[in-house]
């Protein structure tokens, strides 16, 4: 077996919530060792869930992303099982330390000492209250590569205060007026996060873009990713439109940007409602003339389809909503799978909407092998969602499940720190060493 | 010095997953070289166009994706390209394609065919749905594509059809997904000398994405539960999407900080009402809508600005819902240095979104715009080394 790609690099994975740990989670994936220090004395909200001990109203009341956890019971544990930390938490290792402490402090210095990258997407001035700042990282190790995430920088004038999510930087970065339904304010969007995805990628990317430059230079240094800006390039058609036209784009549904019709989003036979998450629908873009043609035998030519007006794209786009209804009557009665498979087979791009229950059950992800099954102590075993890439020579194993609290105390303080087993003892005693939070944090 | 300004990297994408990736390396330094079919790169031929003036070099969605690369044009399907091709490929660190899948073996230009060349270099395939599987040679779209792998289900009203994102931001992602396996590809053939071909299916880079599917997935597998589709209406004090004076602002998990929220509003006298201080009392529907009709005469006495200057000030979760138009002329952003300017021969002074993000050493650098079609198809060949009866021939071949 080849080793990995990043095999011998160590990461300290010092963040909060999605953007940082989907960062961390890359690189551990192509191989590097990501550690986590996390505080037994202090819950940062929404990593490990929305609080250490939940009431239990909470876990019935959220989505199931958030609070659907292993039988629907919180159980002892439950910072070990949300499933927002599970997906971000495989191929990591946990030790516990209160960094505000000052031999909690000299064990982070210990393993800056010995690491490669420094990783945090904390708000802004959490780090700077612990004392942690590049500087600080740099006088124990000049080679670390250390990567902030902040919401809008570090300058200017929403640097200060600002606290942010995702969703806000969409907000800000103009996303959430942009998408929706075209007819419905923009308080019928759902809440998102793609901004975290963008700037998960982008930051293993720039870790690699560093490490590659420190291979040649022997230098580390200081990235800052600020969200916001990150975010902004996914909407470069309306970004472009307004930078060379003077346009200001808005919501238009599912219909396609570049104006190719029709696009959308098509009822199917479904076995129940969407009050009970079993309503099927099948999504539908035809991106060219002859594709409409393609369309039109593929189901059945019916006697609308044929309508002069709607040869080109041009009278497509002119009727829309007319060819939108007549589409959907043809698909209301079909299953989703069926029209997928006939309009594929005529060239047309088609699929489901598929609910995340029934991703488990498509033929095509199964055979790629994409899911994953994974043992967690606390959880016990389960399928996962696979990983990003396929790299055959270097696969993608899961070869550490999501990491439960504390689990590496023993590896992190003894192999790579070198305590003895008395300074082990202290630290325990001093409440660093555990695998549970403390009994006063809510 | 840029980072990566020691790596060549050989570009056969087309559209905008690939190329946002390969623009981001070219970006970051490296000397990209998109090699475009006769007649270019579809992202040409989709908007936005300056003017609304239909026009391959005045696209700016293709402009965007590729700044810093420059463009071949090479008839792969003629010997004479294949030929041009091969002196570039055996130069490369990297090759990269998004063809459909089997595409590249059938014009003789695949995987073996790269081993022979360059048995360095690593090769880079992104597709729709991957290079094997029963839908290998389906073809995908943004929306088809997360409609199937992304979270869409659970997104917009419970009552009516799932919703997208806006513009192509699905591709957008997956491009940004994709560099990062193009630098393992690249780690793992410098330092430890493994070339290998990487398959990327635009489907898996969402269905294990981190924008709620990943989670969506294992909570069902964990609890049975599925996600409904539902608005971010209101439902926490505050949450979600309020109207405020012109336009809306959006506030999330402001609920885990009751004392904050009561600092911003100023300490009313209405929020003085035992039952909003009660953890209990919050998730129940009937007292979050009471509290949230006082919340929102607040907001609509204020514009989306300064209630974000009172949500900063009390160091709560929230964003103001801008338009491109605000976020363009926003003083921070511009004042941060976020927006840059490129001259472009067909375009001329064009602005766009500059750096990602910020190297402080090696960092990302606009040293060239977007290619015109086929620019520097001679010079490229030159530079590999090819004679100067083939370039003409390729050259000629591609302008056909």
């Amino acid at each position: 077996m080849n080793p990995k790609p990043l095999q011998g690099i160590r990461v300290i994975d010092f963040c909060v919530v999605w953007a940082g740990p989907f960062a961390t989670m890359l690189l551990a994936d192509l191989g590097a060792e990501v550690i986590k220090p996390e505080n037994p004395n202090v819950f940062q909200p929404i990593t490990r869930g929305p609080m250490a001990r939940p009431p239990a109203v909470y876990f019935a009341a959220s989505l199931a992303w958030a609070g659907g956890v292993p039988n629907n019971e919180p159980g002892d544990r439950p910072w070990d099982y949300n499933p927002t930390f599970v997906s971000l938490y495989r191929n990591k290792k946990s030790f516990t330390v209160d960094t505000r402490l000052p031999e909690g402090k000299e064990a982070l210095r210990r393993l800056v000492a010995i690491s490669d990258v420094f990783y945090e997407n904390n708000a802004v001035g959490t780090l700077e209250k612990l004392g942690i700042t590049y500087d600080w990282l740099r006088s124990i190790n000049p080679r670390i590569i250390m990567v902030r995430v902040p919401a809008y920088g570090s300058s200017g004038p929403y640097s200060q205060g600002a606290r942010a999510l995702g969703v806000h930087l969409e907000a800000v970065m103009g996303h959430t007026l942009l998408r929706g339904y075209d007819d419905a304010d923009p308080a019928s969007n759902t809440a998102i996060f793609s901004g975290d995805y963008l700037a998960g990628t982008q930051g293993a990317f720039a870790v690699m873009a560093a490490l590659w430059h420190r291979e040649r230079t022997g230098e580390g240094q200081l990235i800052e990713i600020a969200q916001a800006e990150n975010a902004a390039s996914m909407f470069t058609q309306a970004i472009m439109d307004y930078s060379l036209n003077g346009r200001v784009q808005g919501a238009i549904g599912n219909r396609d940007v570049h104006g190719r019709f029709p696009c959308g989003v098509y009822p199917a036979k479904s076995p129940g409602t969407s009050a009970t998450m079993d309503d099927h629908w099948i999504a539908i873009s035809v991106e060219s003339d002859d594709q409409w043609q393609a369309f039109a035998r593929a189901i059945g030519n019916p006697d609308w389809s044929a309508d002069p007006r709607f040869v080109t794209n041009e009278g497509r786009a002119d009727h829309f909503r007319e060819i939108d209804r007549h589409i959907a009557e043809y698909t209301a009665s079909r299953e989703d799978y069926d029209m997928m498979h006939a309009l594929q087979a005529a060239g047309v791009p088609a699929a489901p909407v598929l609910e995340a229950s029934r991703l488990f059950d498509d033929p095509h992800l199964r055979s790629r092998d994409f899911f994953r099954k994974q043992h967690q102590q606390s959880s016990g075993e389960y399928e996962y969602v696979g990983p990003l890439w396929k790299l055959p020579e270097t696969p993608v194993e899961f070869r550490q499940p999501p990491v439960m609290f504390g689990e590496h105390n023993d590896y992190v303080y003894r192999e790579l720190l070198g305590y003895t087993a008395a300074e082990l003892e202290q630290l325990r005693a001093a409440g660093h060493i555990t695998t549970e939070y403390a009994p006063d944090v809510p | 010095m840029q980072a990566l300004d020691n790596l060549r990297v050989l570009d056969l994408t087309h559209h905008i997953a690939g190329p946002y990736a390969t623009k981001l390396l070219a970006d970051f330094g490296a000397d990209v070289v998109k090699i475009e079919q006769p007649g270019g790169d579809i992202a040409r031929r989709l908007g936005p166009f300056k003017d609304d003036v239909r026009d391959p070099e005045r696209c700016g969605l293709f402009f965007y994706l590729n700044t810093n690369k420059r463009s071949a044009v090479l008839d792969l399907k003629t010997a004479g390209g294949r030929d041009a091709l091969a002196v570039l490929a055996a130069r490369a660190d990297l090759v990269v394609e998004s063809f459909a899948p089997g595409v590249v073996d059938r014009l003789g230009v695949g995987w073996e065919w790269l081993r022979s060349v360059n048995p360095h270099a690593p090769l880079v395939s992104i597709s729709n749905f991957g290079q094997t599987g029963p839908y290998r040679d389906f073809k995908g779209s943004e929306l088809t594509l997360y409609a199937f792998a992304g979270e869409m289900y659970s997104m917009g009203e419970t009552e009516r059809e799932p919703m997208k994102m806006a513009g192509t931001a699905a591709l957008f992602e997956s491009g940004s997904a994709s560099v990062v396996a193009m630098m393992g590809a690249l780690f793992a053939a410098r330092r430890h000398g493994v070339a290998q071909h990487v398959d990327i299916a635009i489907a898996e880079t969402h269905a294990g994405g981190v924008d709620r599917r990943h989670a969506t997935a294992i909570g069902y597998q964990f609890s049975g539960r599925k996600t409904l589709r539902v608005a971010s209406r209101s439902n926490a004090m505050p949450g979600g999407i309020y109207p405020c004076a012109d336009g809306y602002v959006d506030f999330t998990n402001a609920a885990l900080y009751p004392d904050r929220v009561d600092e911003m509003l100023g300490r009313p006298e209405w929020n003085r009402d035992p039952r909003f201080a009660d953890p209990v009392q919050r998730f129940n529907p009937a007292i979050v809508e009471e509290w949230n009709t006082n919340f929102l005469m607040w907001c609509l006495e204020r514009t989306k600005r300064e209630i974000w200057a009172e949500a900063r000030g009390a160091r709560l979760l929230c964003g103001p819902l801008f338009t491109v138009e605000d976020m363009y002329t926003d003083s921070h952003f511009r004042d941060r240095g976020f927006w840059t300017e490129a001259e472009h021969a067909a375009l001329g002074k064009v602005t766009i979104p500059g750096r990602p993000f910020v190297m402080h050493d090696g960092g990302w650098q606009l040293r060239r715009p977007a290619p015109l079609l086929g620019q520097h198809t001679a010079e490229v060949l030159r530079e590999a080394g090819l004679h100067e009866a083939a370039i003409e021939a390729a050259v000629r071949g591609g302008n056909r």
